[in-house]
């Protein structure tokens, strides 16, 4: 069967505003929103264009993470997803065990797509997708904007510093998304009450063989530097002279 | 036992990106570092003479092959791989190019990464920002394996020029895939400064309302010899092209002078300027976030406000 394999990763949805706890332990995330981190339901969503052009038979999502990501797994199969993985691990996930684990689904799975978002807007390590790739010694598109797909090899363009690069590879290949993919499709209720019969698979990172190493320690957690406040000016020309002032003109 | 660090450098083919003279500076700070930078291009002469001139460089590899002349990480990481193999650290910077072929080193070396590095307090101990910069961690790495990071180019300074590191050229046995192939890269030619390392930004949002709005943008940029930036918002409505998107995902900037025009201020976009050492914001919305992090802030009219500060300079 003709697979998308999309890696899905819960976050503190990006409206929160983000508190350290006061002991430098972590971030505060009891009690906060939580929602599909927004870069990997660009690449659900791309998933299942292609699938809706004809060019996939089935998208399956996948998470590694505690036992309420599966709330983020059901909202997944409500956009659209036909199957969901949930490998169940507490604790730090670093991106290479999550890529050890989405190995082993691929080898399960067998996509000839992957697709994962650029970065989590938590640890923002922007690791995951290319660690993933190299495991599985298949290539990498990172930043995509476009994906076009074709008999056995995917065309794609990809946002980089200095603008945009296109890139042909030979599939199965791994992808992660850039904002301008695409805009994720809005849920509707009927789909929420469908997506409650849709298949979620529980595993285990030891199911797996996967080992939870952690590579970095946590040493603490600050909050950064606040900048001095500023000061208010009437006009463009107060706003010269206090440019001058400080000899920035 | 000092510290051995690569470099990987960054490089269009004929000019060595100013992100390695901040990357070298990170690696500057690393007790009894050793730096190496290897330069993998097609021709890698030009370059690796300007990787050459760094202050604290010791040597530059040159790794030349025509399969190099395209940044491709599929092709990049197993020579790097390679090049690494009695280094303690490995370092790239967190542009584009970094964050595309770091993490395929890591991987391949079974070692996590430290991505975007912004400052070093030991051989095994670097803070980083998360969570859009509104946290930062401190964290301890295994010296048992090697390690790898890139920098966050806005929280270091240009390595000065004036070494003179030796050139050594190095040939790899190390078989590349032929899976990824590049087919363009379109790039609008400007003459404006380059964003990531110009000392005056001025930068333009959604209420700049067109393209065609971002031209007061471009005369006062001119006037100021400044380079040009954008929000997301601004990006994804089509008035400014990706590469000059600032922020979070975007591109992250530390300039002297940094103008936020027509820019509310999500905290996506904060993350990339905060860094900047003085920020004005014009906005004709006196409750818009970017007034708490503005240096100077003027609450009217961008279409009225930018014309007459470029006639007063």
């Amino acid at each position: 069967m003709k697979r998308i394999l999309v890696g899905i990763k819960r976050v503190v949805d990006y409206n929160v505003r983000i508190r350290v706890k006061p002991d430098g332990s972590g971030v505060v995330t009891d009690g906060v929103k939580m929602s599909i981190n927004p870069f990997d339901e660009i690449a659900l969503e791309e998933a299942l264009r292609i699938k809706e052009r004809g060019g996939a038979e089935e998208v399956v999502i996948a998470t590694i993470g505690p036992a309420d990501c599966q709330a983020q797994l059901r909202t997944g199969l409500a956009m659209g997803a036909d199957r969901a993985l949930h490998v169940q691990a507490d604790g730090v996930i670093e991106p290479l065990v999550a890529a050890r684990a989405l190995l082993k689904l691929i080898e399960r799975e067998q996509p000839f797509l992957v697709i994962v978002g650029k970065q989590a807007i938590d640890d923002d390590n922007s690791q995951t997708g290319p660690m993933l790739a190299a495991l599985w010694n298949r290539p990498q598109v990172t930043f995509a904007s476009k994906v076009e797909l074709s008999e056995g090899k995917a065309r794609i363009t990809r946002e980089v510093d200095t603008g945009l690069e296109t890139l042909e590879v030979d599939l199965p290949a791994l992808v992660t998304t850039d904002l301008r993919l695409n805009e994720p499709r809005y849920v509707k209720l009927p789909d929420i009450m469908k997506a409650k019969k849709k298949p979620l698979e529980t595993l285990t990172l030891a199911s797996l063989s996967v080992e939870a190493r952690q590579g970095l320690k946590l040493v603490k957690f600050e909050p950064p530097a606040q900048r001095q406040k500023g000061v208010r000016v009437k006009d463009a020309a107060e706003l010269v002279e206090a440019l001058k002032k400080k000899g920035l003109l | 036992m000092g510290a051995k660090v690569l470099i990987v450098a960054e490089h269009d083919g004929a000019k060595l990106n100013p992100s390695i003279a901040k990357s070298v500076t990170c690696a500057r700070g690393i007790p009894d570092a050793h730096i190496t930078i290897a330069v993998c291009a097609r021709d890698a002469g030009a370059v690796a003479a300007q990787a050459a001139q760094l202050t604290g460089v010791n040597q530059v590899l040159k790794v030349e092959n025509p399969a190099n002349e395209h940044a491709l990480a599929a092709v990049l990481a197993p020579q790097v791989v390679a090049l690494a193999a009695d280094c303690t650290h490995i370092l790239g910077p967190s542009t584009t190019f970094g964050k595309d072929l770091m993490p395929r080193v890591a991987a391949l070396l079974d070692t996590a990464q430290i991505s975007d590095i912004m400052a070093v307090e030991s051989a095994t101990r670097f803070r980083r920002p998360i969570y859009a910069g509104n946290a930062i961690v401190t964290v301890e790495i295994d010296p048992a394996r090697k390690i790898v990071g890139t920098v966050r180019t806005a929280s270091f300074e240009a390595a000065p020029t004036g070494g003179s590191a030796s050139i050594e050229p190095v040939s790899l046995q190390v078989p590349l895939p032929t899976h990824t192939r590049f087919i363009s890269i379109s790039a609008a030619k400007s003459d404006r400064p380059d964003l990531q390392t110009a000392s005056r930004v001025v930068s333009g949002g959604r209420a700049l309302g067109s393209a065609d709005g971002f031209k007061i943008l471009y005369s006062l940029a001119a006037k100021l010899g400044a380079a040009v930036g954008a929000s997301r918002a601004a990006v994804d409505a089509g008035y400014a092209p990706n590469e000059m998107q600032v922020g979070q995902t975007g591109k992250i900037i530390a300039p002297e002078l940094y103008v936020a025009i027509g820019i509310s201020g999500a905290i996506q976009h904060l993350t990339g300027i905060k860094d900047a050492r003085t920020i004005v914001a014009i906005n004709k919305d006196a409750e818009a976030p970017i007034f708490e992090v503005a240096d100077i802030g003027l609450v009217g009219d961008l279409f009225q406000i930018v014309p007459e500060i470029e006639k007063l300079i």
